[in-house]
């Protein structure tokens, strides 16, 4: 182990907490929120800060035992990019599956059938139904 | 653009990593990310087919800076809700109409609704005109919408210039 001054293992101590205490929030938060499309809402975000903090106290703990170290931010910089992506993928399977969402939840589309995949499939079979 | 330099703010960020993953700097580092740093944009151009440059780098800067404060305020807004098993949540669905055109920034836009306070962007519709927003828990949807057009869209014009 390497012998850190205080200040700085106070620190480091403090983001390592910081990122292991969001990350365990968005776990829970998968856990109980309503529907397919809240439990997205909890992941996404708290990982970032999850990971956030967890690199933080990387940041801090190598830089100040060692020599400066930013390679950790490279994690940082995926995973901003790729979080979002796989999270919009998620929500548009959801919403082409039609997964049942909480009553409380206020649907502003104009056209909901033009994001699902059933009623497009309703739509198709209603078509040729006609045609017959 | 020039032509040994299709790309400068790629060249820029490709230099930025290749320093990030060796996690030192020396002259030899940085020549040879520099090198790498011409090489890959030249090689990768003919596969752009969105032509698009910063215009505003400063403006970009602060638009990083601003997703940066809005994500922690949004993880602790999350975090609120999740350990606050009584409060009731009002998620909705919303369709929010886009002023961006360009399939770049539209992107950069999803991305950052997705990062940001209580918001998933869900689907972008087939015409290019709406982006399908799913809000955990909303109050009243027009300010939401207009938050979002003078944080984010307006920025995000600017910069691009399009």
């Amino acid at each position: 182990m390497l012998e850190l001054p205080t200040w700085a293992d106070y620190l480091a101590s403090f983001f390592i907490i910081i990122g292991a205490s969001f990350a365990a929030v968005g776990s829970y938060g998968l856990l109980r929120l309503p529907d397919f499309m809240t439990r997205l809402h909890a992941p996404t975000k708290n990982t970032t800060l999850g990971v956030g903090g967890i690199i933080l106290g990387s940041i801090v703990y190598f830089s100040v035992s060692d020599s400066l170290s930013l390679h950790e931010l490279l994690i940082a910089i995926f995973l901003f990019m790729t979080a979002p992506i796989s999270a919009h993928l998620l929500a548009k399977a959801g919403l082409h599956l039609e997964y049942k969402m909480i009553s409380s939840t206020r649907d502003l589309r104009e056209h909901p059938e033009d994001y699902s995949d059933k009623s497009q499939h309703t739509a198709k079979e209603r078509d040729s139904e006609r045609a017959d | 653009m020039s032509r040994i330099l299709p790309a400068p703010w790629l060249s820029l960020f490709l230099l930025i990593v290749w320093l990030l993953l060796q996690n030192s700097v020396s002259v030899g580092l940085i020549v040879l990310g520099a090198i790498l740093a011409t090489a890959i944009p030249l090689y990768t151009f003919r596969a752009r087919d969105f032509p698009l440059t910063i215009h505003r780098p400063g403006t970009a800067v602060v638009y990083f800076l601003v997703l940066l404060v809005d994500i922690v305020v949004s993880n602790i807004d999350i975090a609120k809700i999740i350990l606050l098993p009584r409060k009731k949540i009002k998620p909705a669905l919303i369709e929010y109409p886009l002023d961006l055109t360009n399939q770049v920034p539209i992107t950069i836009l999803a991305c950052t609704i997705t990062l940001t306070p209580g918001t998933v962007s869900a689907e972008l519709s087939r015409d290019g005109n709406t982006l399908l927003i799913h809000a955990l828990n909303v109050e009243d949807v027009d300010a939401l919408i207009a938050t979002i057009k003078q944080r984010y869209e307006r920025r995000l014009k600017e910069i691009f210039q399009c």
